[in-house]
């Protein structure tokens, strides 16, 4: 009560009440990020499943028997390398060349066509050999969470191609600025999550 | 890497620039492509030819050797710092790992002690059929 006398005695004081306006897109890389970080929590829910079954062969192949480590050795290169162009387009997208920025997309997607290809002959190879999903614990929570990522770098790439339309018909405007910020994020964590899946799937499976 | 990384934590400037998130140079990007080349030649190398005997030692490296490079994915790639978005995406990022490691940790120790106690081992079937009529 006594707080209020003293206030009404003082200067008045004075609240924004109206909110800011906020520009377009501002928050987009937070949201983005928070959803990588939820789709981290899927890919880690595959790697339990996979360090819980990844032993059960109910007396079908191991890793030893379908792993062909210099085609992964290929494979996380060509990976790497998509990951290394991205940055470049990145890098020519921040000095606004937009064919620099196209030349380093198409670079980027056919490294990924490359790596989703290689994994495609790989897959395609171990269920020639009987080695399917559904032979095995393994094999299932193998395929699982290889195949999801492999389906990651599928959308990757058709979001590029998307991404590449785009800037074709608008140039490096603001929102594709936006777009190919988010679409850098993605490409970069699918290649933090192939990390994990060489060094616990194929090199740990050899060690067994 | 921070040259223009400039952490705005409001959208007061109207010139359409995207938020406090730092970008890569040409250097950044070149000095994360070249450690990672090396990050994942060295466990290939030691996994195909074998250099130490101990699978076990063997594992334990590989696992540190992903890690590391995990965290130059971070930094070089991702661009994670701590000044980003006002902290927030660090802060997303560690919560996001101490579910991870709940998530892993959890299930391998407990499946791991379901496999061992809960096994048909020959301890119970051996006693099995007497306990039945």
């Amino acid at each position: 009560m006594s707080t209020a006398t003293t206030q009404a005695s003082d200067s008045p004081v004075f609240y924004e009440v109206e909110e800011h306006a906020h520009p377009e897109g501002h928050s987009t890389s937070l949201g983005f990020w928070i959803y990588l970080m939820s789709d981290c929590l899927i890919f880690a829910c595959l790697f339990a499943v996979y360090g819980v079954l990844g032993r059960n062969y109910a007396a079908g192949p191991g890793p030893k028997d379908l792993f062909d480590l210099t085609l992964v050795a290929v494979n996380t290169t060509m990976l790497l390398l998509s990951s290394i162009t991205y940055g470049f387009a990145m890098l020519a997208m921040e000095k606004d060349r937009v064919s620099a920025t196209q030349f380093w997309l198409v670079v980027t997607g056919l490294f990924g066509a490359a790596f989703l290809f290689i994994e495609l002959y790989e897959f395609h190879h171990m269920i020639a050999e009987g080695a399917t999903p559904q032979r095995s614990a393994f094999l299932s929570s193998f395929f699982t969470l290889v195949g999801t990522h492999g389906l990651h770098v599928t959308f990757g790439i058709i979001w590029l191609i998307t991404l590449m339309v785009q800037v074709a018909r608008h140039g490096l405007i603001t929102a594709n600025r936006r777009r190919l910020m988010c679409l850098s994020m993605f490409w970069h964590f699918l290649d933090v999550i192939w990390i994990g899946v060489f060094t616990f799937v194929y090199l740990m499976g050899m060690l067994r | 890497m921070s040259a223009n990384g400039h952490a705005h934590t409001h959208g007061h400037d109207h010139h359409g620039h995207d938020d406090g998130h730092a970008h890569g140079t040409f250097g950044s990007y070149l000095t994360g492509f070249i450690l990672s080349v090396i990050l994942t030649a060295i466990p290939f190398w030691l996994v195909m030819a074998r250099p130490i005997e101990s699978a076990t030692v063997t594992a334990i490296t590989i696992m540190v050797f992903a890690a590391v490079q995990i965290v130059v994915h971070m930094i070089f790639f991702l661009h994670m710092n701590f000044r980003s978005e006002g902290g927030w995406s660090m802060l997303a990022m560690i919560f996001t790992i101490i579910l991870v490691v709940i998530t892993l940790t959890g299930s391998l120790w407990v499946m791991y002690h379901m496999n061992a106690n809960m096994m048909p081992g020959q301890h119970d079937m051996e006693s099995m059929p007497s306990d039945t009529p």
